[in-house]
């Protein structure tokens, strides 16, 4: 079932990604992560005019036309992937229509189930985050809904920031839920009532799936599942997996036997205090999203919170993908993959957590996350170290083509590098502190 | 920061003191002063859990970033008696030093943040522990942070192992006048009294904005606008303006009855109400509480600081300030310090225009950049921070400096909070809060290794370290988190 899921986005993803580059570029010379694992050093990329990957490898000839990069003392990997962002739902957090990501109002019981929601229908590819994420080095993003018990569908989206439904490149990649204390909240009862109304909610769709003719003309039990959400939450049945926000450990063991019970894939969020069940997740190959700088006992659901979460999870096998879970600082993924490393993380396990891990998390394993021969051409090249802070974004390509990493940030800088002013500042009438204000003021008054 | 004469106690310093818990006497009013004092300091050292010992140690062969200088390379920095007793490029006669061999290492100052929350809003979040906004009025200057700091607040200790030694605490941003902050070094207490910082001049929290016109406003009250919010300051202000007067007027009619021969019972004159809010505000006017205040627009920075001029207070610092760069000259000029993030913004409108650039921009203009926190995540890496907000300014092309940007998270914040002649800098004299790095601080990689509060080794990697917190005792899933 889960390739008849695969095979479905892998159709979609095609239509999307071909049409893109025209030339073919070849980036030579510099050190290629390729996101499995490998390093190559003075490696060469090439670009197809598909827009896909022709060849990496060291001793891969430069086709005759191609335009060649020279990239030598760079490091190249794939375009990074968070998979479980906010981007592109939200345009400034307290203004309230400019959120899209919440299908009903917070905490009620009558809105909890929204599985028909469908973060595609609210994603806009021209979000004033998405240059701050490009400039990161994040080529694409799983932007998951929030809110309720059964949040809705996420969407995989490349960010190239061009309009049109085609650049959500896969408009549900699976349904995002809150258990634990919070999901419990959104029904209106405890972490044990959250279980119960989405097992009720499994049942139904699992029951709507098998008599979907008889419920249609009226003939079947009456479901407490709308029929949208039904239908939306029935691909649960066909390999669509389940993002399940959970951060207790034994709400995470519950939420393994309730995919078991269920035969349902699930992709773990957040998960805190996953290390604690690490044998368990890996066993049931379960990848778990975390974030690797939450650390504290910030709720009674985290009380095992730590910093290594992701180290200890890759040391007993678990595939661990490293998020912002955030709307505006998905450009920071780096800076989170470095921390990672910082609490223990192999360098080359936490790019893999932001690359390959991610797009198989995401479901587009297939098509992005590596740098291998037919993968979408998404690609960064790093001054340095991806992770370090001092390294620069030199570029980024989107589907075989490179696109811009100028911000509205950057604009606001260059249009306040210098100050236009008729006169210098007034002067403070009573001075009190009793250190003078430094000398060096090198603003030009009139320029 | 100028010293108060005014009513003025001499003997009876901090007891009759604004502030103070007593009314002052007769005597006192006539002759003496009168004044916001620090903090009282622990009345008794078993406030203090540990086993505070400060070491005798010598550091040696690390890269010494001073915050003050070009970096020393291989250097020696020698702490004794909670001071910093020599940072110098040769071997220091450190008679009974403990010699400490911290090659291919870096030393800074301790951190200092000058915005946090720990101990106000502290772990595990709850309404139980949410103490940091008072908002029930939109001026409730009479309220002291210190007094909502819990200190078991297990977010003190990761702060410390981020290298943060000292730290001002502030009532949240829900009041246009918020209340006193609390500037604390970053030790166990069993009380917050026990973790101040000695002698730290006071801090009052203001806001600006979207925060308190939102939460008053949402009450049907005011105010309900940014004029709002200028009326409320202004009348508030004016109100405090009276308020000095009458003690002024009180204390020239009891220096005239004093000198009376007679001394007549029913001349004595009455002494006006005492209002311990508007006796903050009368701090702010003599200029010996620091305000800073939460602003985020440049318009509605310089509104205030024309608030300030009208009132005559200074404003010691505007916190997040996420546009300061479009009036970095005004503040510069004006020599009010910035504390801001590396890149926050989204979060709300007036938010909007942050840059990362921000900092760099301030500092080039000749202004006191700071990185601050606002975060008990954040906080843990205020390096990390002060290196984003250093390469957005270094890859624009803005004249700053690693120097520089050491100080926007030591010396800088040091200025911000009134410490900086105790502490910010690693120079000899000063207190002997010193962090030993991995790595360069500025690395995604580093990791303090060692991190000193007034000498006393309060972390140490090669320790198992025992939590501070209570909170973390018996917990089964904080086992051995470290």
């Amino acid at each position: 079932m889960t390739r008849v899921f695969l095979t479905v986005i892998l159709a979609t993803l095609q239509l999307v990604l071909l049409p893109d580059a025209s030339a073919q570029v070849v980036l030579t010379g510099g050190t290629v992560h390729t996101g499995t694992g490998e390093v190559i050093e003075g490696g060469v990329v090439v670009i197809g005019a598909d827009g896909r990957i022709g060849a990496v490898g060291k001793n891969v000839a430069t086709p005759a036309n191609a335009e060649v990069v020279d990239v030598s003392g760079k490091v190249v990997t794939p375009g990074l992937v968070d998979a479980a962002s906010q981007l592109g739902l939200v345009e400034v957090w307290a203004v309230d229509r400019s959120r899209d990501g919440d299908g009903g109002p917070l905490d009620d019981e009558r809105d909890a189930i929204r599985a028909a929601f469908r973060a595609a229908d609210g994603f806009n590819p021209m979000a004033v985050a998405i240059p701050v994420a490009r400039a990161g080095g994040v080529t694409s993003v799983v932007a998951l809904p929030w809110g309720g018990l059964i949040s809705g569908q996420g969407v995989y989206a490349e960010l190239t920031g061009e309009l049109g439904h085609a650049r959500v490149a896969n408009d549900s990649v699976g349904i995002a839920i809150t258990l634990g204390a919070r999901g419990g909240a959104t029904v209106g009862g405890s972490r044990g009532s959250a279980m119960l109304v989405l097992r009720e909610a499994l049942d139904d769709a699992r029951f709507w799936r098998a008599n979907r003719a008889n419920y249609e003309q009226n003939r079947s039990r009456r479901l407490n599942l709308g029929r949208l959400d039904a239908a939306a939450l029935a691909a649960v049945f066909d390999g669509k997996p389940l993002f399940v926000h959970v951060d207790r450990a034994s709400d995470i063991l519950a939420t393994l036997e309730l995919a078991r019970e269920y035969d349902v894939n699930v992709v773990l969020l957040g998960a805190a205090e996953a290390w604690l069940v690490a044998r368990e997740i890996a066993a049931a190959e379960v990848p778990v999203v975390v974030q690797p700088t939450s650390n504290l006992p910030a709720t009674f659901d985290q009380l095992g919170a730590r910093a290594d979460n992701a180290a200890l999870l890759t040391a007993a096998g678990v595939k661990v993908v490293i998020s912002t879970f955030n709307a505006h600082y998905v450009g920071n993924l780096r800076y989170l993959a470095g921390n990672a490393v910082r609490a223990g993380m192999s360098h080359e396990q936490a790019l893999v957590a932001v690359t390959k891990n991610a797009a198989d998390a995401a479901g587009v394993g297939q098509l992005v996350g590596t740098l291998e021969a037919q993968k979408a051409g998404n690609i960064v090249v790093w001054s340095g170290d991806p992770f370090e802070i001092s390294t620069v974004v030199e570029s980024v390509w989107i589907g075989g083509a490179r696109v811009s990493t100028r911000t509205r940030q950057d604009e606001l800088f260059e249009r306040y590098r210098t100050l236009q002013r008729r006169a210098s500042p007034a002067e403070k009438i009573a001075p009190v502190n009793d250190q003078p204000a430094p000398e060096n003021v090198n603003v030009e008054p009139n320029d | 920061m100028r010293l108060v004469r005014w009513i003025i106690a001499a003997t009876l310093l901090t007891a009759c003191g604004a502030g103070a818990k007593e009314q002052p006497k007769d005597e006192d009013w006539a002759t003496m002063a009168y004044t916001w004092a620090p903090h009282e300091q622990p009345r008794a050292r078993d406030l203090v859990p540990t086993a505070a010992v400060p070491e005798n140690v010598l550091l040696r062969g690390a890269t010494v970033l001073t915050a003050v200088g070009e970096p020393l390379e291989g250097g020696w920095v020698w702490l004794r008696d909670g001071k910093i007793e020599a940072v110098s490029a040769s071997k220091p006669a450190a008679n009974g030093a403990t010699e400490v061999d911290a090659s291919g290492m870096f030393i800074t100052p301790g951190l200092i943040d000058t915005h946090s929350h720990l101990g106000v809003y502290p772990t595990p979040y709850d309404i139980a522990h949410s103490d940091g906004n008072e908002a029930t009025s939109p001026v409730t200057a009479e309220v002291d942070a210190l007094h909502s700091v819990w200190p078991q607040d297990p977010g003190f200790q990761t702060a410390l192992r981020g290298g943060v030694t000292s730290m001002q605490i502030l009532p949240g941003s829900a009041n246009l006048v918020g209340g006193h902050g609390v500037t604390v070094q970053n030790r166990p207490g069993v009380s917050a009294r026990a973790m101040l910082f000695p002698d730290a001049p006071r801090g009052l929290k203001m806001a600006c904005g979207e925060n308190p016109k939102r939460v008053y406003g949402g009450r049907g009250g005011m105010p309900s606008t940014r004029m709002g919010n200028m009326a409320v300051w202004r009348k508030t202000f004016y109100a405090a303006q009276q308020y000095k007067q009458g003690i002024d007027d009180h204390v020239e009619a009891m220096k005239r009855w004093m000198a009376s021969a007679e001394q007549k019972p029913e001349a004595k004159p009455k002494p006006p109400a005492r209002d311990l809010g508007m006796e903050t505000l009368m701090g702010v006017l003599e200029g010996n509480i620091l305000v800073h205040v939460h602003c985020y627009r440049a318009g509605e920075m310089t509104q205030v600081l024309e608030l300030s001029e009208e009132f005559g207070f200074d404003v010691r610092s505007f916190h997040h300030a996420t546009s300061a760069y479009k009036v970095r000259d005004v503040l510069a000029k004006w020599d009010v310090a910035v504390s801001t993030w590396a890149d926050w913004w989204g979060f709300k409108l007036e938010a909007h225009d942050a840059i990362p650039h921000n900092a760099a921009l301030l500092d080039e203009a000749g202004g006191r950049a700071i990185i601050h926190s606002d975060s008990s995540i954040g906080i843990q890496r205020l390096n990390q921070e002060a290196a984003k907000a250093y390469e957005a300014g270094r890859r624009g092309g803005v004249d700053v400096t690693e120097l520089d940007a050491l100080r926007w998270i030591t010396a800088n914040a040091a200025w911000a909070l009134g410490i900086d002649d105790q502490t910010g800098t690693l120079e000899p004299g000063k207190r002997a809060d010193v962090v030993v790095w991995n790595t360069h601080p500025f690395s995604i990689y580093a990791k303090p290794v060692i991190v000193f509060v007034e000498g006393v080794r309060e972390f140490d990697a090669d320790r198992v370290e025992e939590p501070w917190s209570d909170f973390e005792v018996g917990q089964e899933p904080r086992r051995g988190v470290r």
